[in-house]
């Protein structure tokens, strides 16, 4: 780990300030930081550490949605009772991520800029070649193993995965980030790869994310998350789907569903396509089954990660029939 | 090169001065500069559970805590546990009994692990004990006896509170 400052912030427009100068990062939990400092990817020259600011760890839960303190940490919000009932998607996605000790360390704020896992980017000695670290130098991932690479908004530049699986319940759910200077869609907050695979996030230097905001609605107080992976437990989604529905009045036709994927895409990846297919339709196996499929429209496999085209429509289809009572 | 810092961390009801680099973790903080080696690193990385220790009470990863930001909080350690005339935690306890490790490697994480995970109300059932023990990783392979005893101490903890 390289050798850095820490500084330990007091105030909000404080930590903004200080994080103005290039080579300053903002220090939460530090579970994605100092893991990558380690690894020599992030080499800070100022950690600014944020965990001792007032008032940023608060879950408020009310009739209009929840709004979520950027330093609650995961496991407080995983088992906050109002989140549990209204939200539990968003709930599940949290149990189901990481450790016991890590969600205890963790804070949602980094939660959501949690970088990839892709192993060439975890390793700049091994493999200098990787244009999310060094934009123009290569990606080692395409000619190597891809196995765990996305398969949804890729570009030739860089195929690593977003490994979260909050967000993906905050995409479905159709939350906002929100920063010291704004309010940020979430569907607006995280950017696809391009030409320029750095740039992960529109958060500006400086900007601290505050709190995540999810409106309530039906089809959040009904959502579930379901998480496929290659070990029962303590292990990163090979595809994740968060679904969210609410039928009408006869309990059988679908007014709105929100369908997100995990694990298969450089973002959390909201499936706009699903959703259109089966809104107004009746509930049943072979229609949720098809309509699935459009799950995955668009994607491009290389190699190893082929599997997860069709892993991530029958993750997707047990997600919904989860949700809507299909045994 | 950055400044040294001194702080002082409170470690098993102990202060302890140091004065470090900001960036050497809790990890190597206890067992370089203050040579409480109970808390062991495995893999340095968050991924094996080894070097967990409680701060404020909550189970946390030396390995990826700086020793800064534990200034000011209740630290405790594996050296920490058992009470003053020697006698063992409920689960340092059931571990022996149970022979819940082979090279014991693992141990001390595994039961500040244990400890945190019967106080969340976690060890309710094995399922239950294996899901939120996952973070500690076992190379021996002893899961059967960890789980055994993480059970046997719950329900003797539990015993002992009703
Ligand atoms: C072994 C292991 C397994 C894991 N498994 C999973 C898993 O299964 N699922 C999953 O979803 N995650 C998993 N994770 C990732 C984990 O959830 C993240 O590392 C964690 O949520 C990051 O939060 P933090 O507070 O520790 O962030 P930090 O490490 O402190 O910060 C991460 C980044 O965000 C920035 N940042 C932090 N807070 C803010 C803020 N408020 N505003 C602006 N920028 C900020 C920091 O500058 C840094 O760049 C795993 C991690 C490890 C080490
Ligand atoms: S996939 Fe992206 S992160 Fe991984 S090596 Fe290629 S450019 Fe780097
Ligand atoms: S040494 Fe900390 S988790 Fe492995
Ligand atoms: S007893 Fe050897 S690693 Fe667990």
């Amino acid at each position: 780990m390289n050798d850095f400052d820490y500084l330990r912030a007091t105030a909000l427009d404080e930590a903004s300030t200080l994080a103005k100068t290039p080579g300053t990062m903002f220090l939460a939990g530090g579970t994605t930081l100092i893991d990558l400092a380690k690894c020599g990817v992030e080499r800070p020259g100022t950690l600014v550490d944020i965990t001792r600011l007032p008032d940023l760890s608060a879950v408020t839960v009310d009739e209009a949605g929840a709004t979520i303190g950027a330093l609650a940490t995961m496991s407080r919000v995983a088992v906050d009772a109002a989140v549990t009932e209204r939200y539990p998607a968003v709930s599940e996605a949290l149990l189901l991520a990481a450790s016991a000790q890590l969600r205890n360390m963790a804070t949602i704020g980094g939660n959501l800029m949690q970088r990839t896992r892709c192993a060439y980017f975890r390793d700049p000695a091994g493999y200098p070649a990787c244009n999310k670290r060094m934009p123009g130098s290569g990606c080692s991932a395409l000619e190597n193993v891809t196995r765990d690479h996305a398969i949804l908004g890729t570009s030739d530049q860089c195929i690593a995965l977003y490994p979260g699986d909050l967000s993906v319940a905050l995409t479905a759910l159709g939350a906002t980030v929100r920063t010291t200077s704004r309010e940020i869609p979430i569907a607006r907050f995280f950017v696809e790869p391009g030409d320029r695979p750095d740039r992960e996030t529109v958060l500006e230097r400086g900007e601290i994310v505050t709190a995540v905001h999810v409106p309530a609605s039906a089809a959040a107080a009904n959502s579930t998350y379901l998480k496929v992976r290659d070990r029962q437990s303590y292990e990163f989604a090979a595809a994740s789907a968060a679904v969210g529905l609410e039928l009408e009045e006869d309990g059988r036709t679908i007014r709105d569903i929100r369908v997100a994927l995990g694990g298969v895409a450089t973002v959390p990846w909201r499936a706009e396509a699903v959703e259109a297919a089966l809104r107004g339709r009746r509930l049943g196996e072979t229609t949720i089954r098809e309509a699935s499929r459009a799950a995955v429209e668009g994607a491009r496999s290389w190699y190893a990660n082929g599997y997860k085209i069709e892993l991530a429509c029958r993750v997707v289809a047990r997600a919904i029939m989860e949700v809507g009572g299909i045994k | 090169m950055a400044s040294l810092r001194s702080m002082e961390l409170e470690i098993n009801g102990a202060q302890y001065a140091l004065t470090i680099e900001p960036r050497v973790t809790l990890l190597d903080a206890l067992r370089e500069n203050l040579g409480l080696t109970g808390t062991k690193k495995g893999c340095d990385q968050g991924q094996c559970g080894a070097c967990t220790v409680h701060v404020d009470g909550e189970r946390v990863l030396a390995c990826l805590t700086l020793a800064v930001q534990a200034e000011g909080r209740s630290i405790r350690t594996i050296e920490g546990l058992a009470s003053k005339d020697d006698t063992l935690d409920a689960v340092q306890q059931a571990f022996i009994e149970e022979d819940a490790f082979q090279c014991g490697y693992c141990t001390p994480g595994q039961i500040m692990s244990a400890v945190a995970c019967i106080r969340e109300g976690h060890a309710g059932s094995d399922a239950e004990i294996r899901e939120f023990m996952a973070g500690n990783l076992c190379r021996c392979g002893a899961y059967n006896g960890i789980v055994a005893a993480v059970r046997k101490a719950a329900q003797r903890i539990q015993g002992a509170a009703a």
